[in-house]
């Protein structure tokens, strides 16, 4: 039943070695934006379970009150019409909750859709494609894919470094989730919408396109590795720092294939005449933990597999059979490690 | 009357006559089927076609819990899954959820209402024609649809097929065609058998029925087929504007020409909400009759019941957007759109209190309708608040679109409405067949379906709150999510040998059942006034009512109900 290796643990990739956040329970909030919808469902759970405790034993109650016992006899009970004075109670009362539940709902609303972030807040912008992401940090000229480097904020308003993130789509709406950061927003073709998080430790968090976009919507997985402000500085130098030319023969090989053919037309490397931007930009490839937006850990034998065939491991993904001979795979595969 | 054989003590029912007795064939019985205009053979093939797609929808969602089983399964195809979990939506509304309703309101309506058929029986045939041929369409897409390339086969854009997904460009072939020409004809039968009802209720009622006297049963179909005729004709643009997007070049929906992805959101929703009452509201219908006559009490607040229900349906036409509420709309429409899905609360909890309030001081008879009515209060208690959970914008902005959203649906359409349509077969079977269903098999579904529909169901609370989001074909190991969607197999795998012994029941009580004679459960509305199977023209001679129950009175001369009412 297991197609390909779980994407658990790794040790390939930067922030690889930070503290993994798995399991994204929203009751286990890391952000402020998180946090505030946290509180107000705590609050909205206790309303609802009290509701639920109070109705479900009264059902219970009449269940077994009135329930008809052998013994009784076969006289119809008291016929009751109805009472105006319990009916109107039972108007009143839930008219109340609702008033309270309005406030709260609209306070929280309020305090994170209209929240003002701070001028040096970090800006990335996030585009959706079938079946990956785009990411761009406009303040520093970086663009890279499906793995969201942001700088770890604070609870103390002082030292807070928020990041807002601007979303929008290549193709259909997507949504970007990743739950113990902040709720979700669409990403929606022709539309720009806004979002920010706010997570107050370091660590990599776990999120998911969470709106139906086609074939492999269940592989368009995300992750936010929040580092601490000197890290992501240091990632966003690596970032920007030229790579080394290939070396090898072998490499030099893979990259005169990867320019004689195709690949160009859709993935960007660098100032290169490779300025395809239908498929994941690959300056920095191999500073990645995953491929295929999280489907698999990024290593020498998925990526070899991906090269020869992407639809191995993602089938249904944009990306086609490129039909290479074994040795001309290799040869790109080499040259695809070099973009580090 | 009619109803004089209730108060003969002495009078013997005879055995309904069956197939293969007395020189009846079964291609007597075909023609008969094919050629019927009579209300209770359409408002049975309406509910034996639900029960059909039914069972072809719950084998698809078989399949996909199994695919989610283990992470990273490779049972399904991705494709393969997604036209699976597609077609499981797109039946389980249209072509379970509505005919089923349907089924029971062109059954019931007439003989309620003391009439002897609907009022344009050959628009009710055309209605029931025009929907079973969409059903089949829409499943012969798995053979009709490929196109170029083979892409294509059934639809696997979703149940709400959210545009652009739908644009030619990201849906080739003519799986989404099939999709929105089976929706559009399904939609032109609803809207038929929609206005049938409204003109049988208004036209048709016997001699003394004021509306004021209408079984609650009947008030609540009217305020469906209103509620129909409203909210149909903007879901049935929509498909036309997105067919001419796709063969015409017309660019409502279609994003890489300026059009608008939101629109469409607008448009499917603006009939996805009301629909969602549409659907449940029968289901409260059938709870209204079946409560009090096993509570042995009217039912309470008779003229609240009728006015929550109004305003629930005029509510939920103001609603349509928390299915929205992640797409970015601004915080005052978000606020807007919260109130107004939390005010809908208010009447759907004086509905739960006045059947508390029924139940209150009466004799309760725990027989198979009233025992599914009880799980279906339950349940329907729970699906309520995990409602007005969603309704709280900033928690709807985690839940939506995970599996939170998938268990509260499922807990309305399963757990509320499936379990109120299982109390109406218990109910009523009896009425159209003049048999029994057996109860020791009734008690085995019972448990079996309702132990199974939690353990399905529950866990996908949790999965929710963990960060799944809905239709994945697949997750990766060690997101917290295995043990929750193992539980959620296991719970179908429970409820399957439920359906079955329900399946086998109706089958074998239409042989075997003791017989029902005319009123087996001691009701007091006019259905239980005439023979079981009632004959064609329903009544030798139209009843005359004086209260809102008919055969209280009859029963009950000392103490009838219209010196109270």
């Amino acid at each position: 039943m297991m197609a390909v290796g779980a994407t658990g643990a790794h040790a390939q990739g930067a922030g690889a070695d930070l503290p993994t956040h798995m399991v994204a329970d929203m009751f286990k909030p890391l952000s402020r934006p998180a946090e505030m919808i946290h509180e107000t469902s705590l609050l909205v759970l206790v309303i609802c379970a009290v509701i639920f405790f109070v109705v479900a034993g009264l059902l219970l109650y009449i269940v077994l009150r009135f329930r008809k016992k052998p013994t009784d006899n076969t006289q119809e009970p008291p016929q009751i019409y109805g009472s105006t004075n319990i009916e109107l109670a039972w108007t009143v009362i839930p008219i109340l909750i609702t008033v309270v539940l309005i406030l709260v709902t609209s306070r929280t609303i309020g305090e994170i859709q209209n929240a003002k972030l701070p001028e040096d807040a970090l800006q990335i912008r996030v585009v959706g494609h079938q079946w990956w992401w785009e990411v761009h940090y406009p303040q520093y000229g970086i663009i890279t894919a499906n793995e969201i480097h942001i700088p770890v904020s604070s609870k103390d308003p002082a030292k807070a470094r928020p990041t807002e993130i601007i979303l929008q789509s290549a193709d259909v709406i997507h949504s970007f989730w990743v739950p113990q950061l902040a709720g979700k927003v669409d990403l929606i073709p022709n539309r720009t919408n806004k979002m920010w998080v706010d997570p107050y430790t370091i660590g990599t968090f776990f999120g998911n396109c969470a709106e139906y976009c086609g074939t492999q919507h269940a592989n368009m997985l995300l992750r936010v590795i929040v580092d601490t402000p000197e890290n992501f500085e240091k990632w966003v130098a690596d970032q920007k720092a030229p790579v080394p030319p290939p070396q090898t023969a072998q490499e030099i090989e893979g990259r005169r294939l990867y320019y004689a053919n195709a690949c160009v037309n859709c993935h960007t490397i660098g100032d290169s005449v490779s300025k395809g931007i239908f498929g994941p930009d690959l300056t920095k490839l191999m500073t990645r933990q995953t491929i295929g937006a999280g489907v698999a850990p990024l290593n020498h034998e998925n990526l070899l597999s991906w090269v020869r065939d992407p639809q191995i491991l993602k089938v249904g993904c944009l990306m086609p059979n490129m039909q290479l001979l074994d040795t001309e795979a290799e040869a790109i595969t080499a040259y695809l490690e070099t973009l580090k | 009357m009619a109803s004089d054989t209730i108060v003969d003590p002495d009078f013997k029912v005879p055995a309904p006559e069956r197939v293969g007795e007395e020189g009846k064939t079964w291609s007597h019985v075909i023609q008969n089927l094919v050629f019927t205009v009579d209300h209770k053979k359409l408002g049975l093939m309406y509910i034996g076609s639900g029960l059909l797609f039914f069972v072809v929808a719950g084998i698809m969602a078989t399949f996909i819990r199994i695919q989610l089983f283990f992470p990273r399964s490779t049972f399904l195809d991705p494709d393969v899954f997604n036209r699976f979990f597609t077609m499981h939506g797109t039946a389980m509304v249209f072509l379970v959820g509505m005919p089923m309703i349907f089924g029971f309101a062109n059954y019931l309506i007439p003989i309620m209402i003391g009439t002897r058929d609907m009022a344009y029986p050959r628009l009710n045939a055309f209605g029931f024609w025009v929907f079973f041929f969409s059903g089949l369409l829409l499943y012969f897409s798995y053979f009709g649809a490929p196109g170029l390339y083979n892409a294509g086969s059934a639809p696997d854009v979703g149940w709400f097929a959210y545009s652009p997904l739908t644009a030619k460009a990201f849906s080739r072939g003519h799986s989404t065609d099939y999709w929105t020409l089976a929706i559009l004809l399904g939609g032109i039968g609803s809207l038929a058998t929609s206005i049938n009802i409204l003109v049988t209720t208004f036209c048709l009622r016997c001699k003394g029925m004021t509306l004021g006297r209408m079984p609650l049963f009947v008030w609540l179909f009217v305020v469906v087929a209103f509620l129909v005729i409203i909210a149909l004709p903007p879901l049935s643009a929509c498909q036309i504007m997105l067919t001419l997007d796709r063969y015409l070049g017309a660019k409502f929906f279609d994003t890489q020409a300026g059009g608008d992805a939101v629109l469409w959101q607008h448009f499917f929703w603006i009939f996805g909400h009301p629909e969602v009452y549409i659907l449940i509201l029968p289901g409260f219908a059938i709870a209204n009759e079946v409560i009090p006559v096993f509570s042995r009490k009217p039912i309470f607040g008779y003229p609240i019941m009728v006015a929550a229900t109004v305003m629930i349906a005029f509510i939920s036409l103001g609603v349509w957007a928390h299915h929205m509420f992640a797409v970015g709309m601004t915080s005052l429409g978000n606020t807007f759109f919260a109130i107004s899905t939390m005010v809908i609360a208010v009447p759907t909890g004086i509905k739960i209190f006045n059947w508390l309030g029924t139940m209150w001081g009466g004799k309760l008879h725990f027989d198979l309708p009233m025992v599914f009515c009880l799980a279906f209060l339950f349940q329907f208690l729970i699906a309520g608040l995990t409602g007005v959970m969603l309704a709280v914008v900033p928690f709807d902005w985690q839940l939506t679109d995970s599996y939170f959203v998938v268990a509260h649906f499922h807990y309305v359409l399963i757990g509320a409405l499936l379990y109120t349509l299982f109390a109406g077969i218990y109910y009523w079977y009896p009425k159209a067949f003049g048999r029994m269903l057996d109860r020791k098999l009734g008690f085995w579904h019972f448990w079996l379906f309702t132990i199974g529909f939690h353990l399905t169901f529950f866990p996908q609370h949790i999965s929710g709150f963990l960060g799944m989001p809905r239709r994945i074909f697949t997750y990766e190991a060690g997101r917290g999510w295995e043990i929750w969607n193992q539980l959620s197999t296991i719970g179908v795998i429970i409820q399957i040998p439920g359906i079955l012994f329900f399946v086998y029941n109706l089958i074998y009580s239409y042989y075997k059942g003791e017989v029902a004679g005319d009123d087996p459960w001691d009701a007091w509305t006019l259905e239980w006034a005439t023979t079981s199977p009632p004959p064609e023209y329903n009544f030798e001679k139209l009843p005359e009512v004086r209260s809102r129950r008919p055969l209280w009175d009859l029963k009950h001369p000392d103490d009838p109900d219209w010196k109270f009412e």
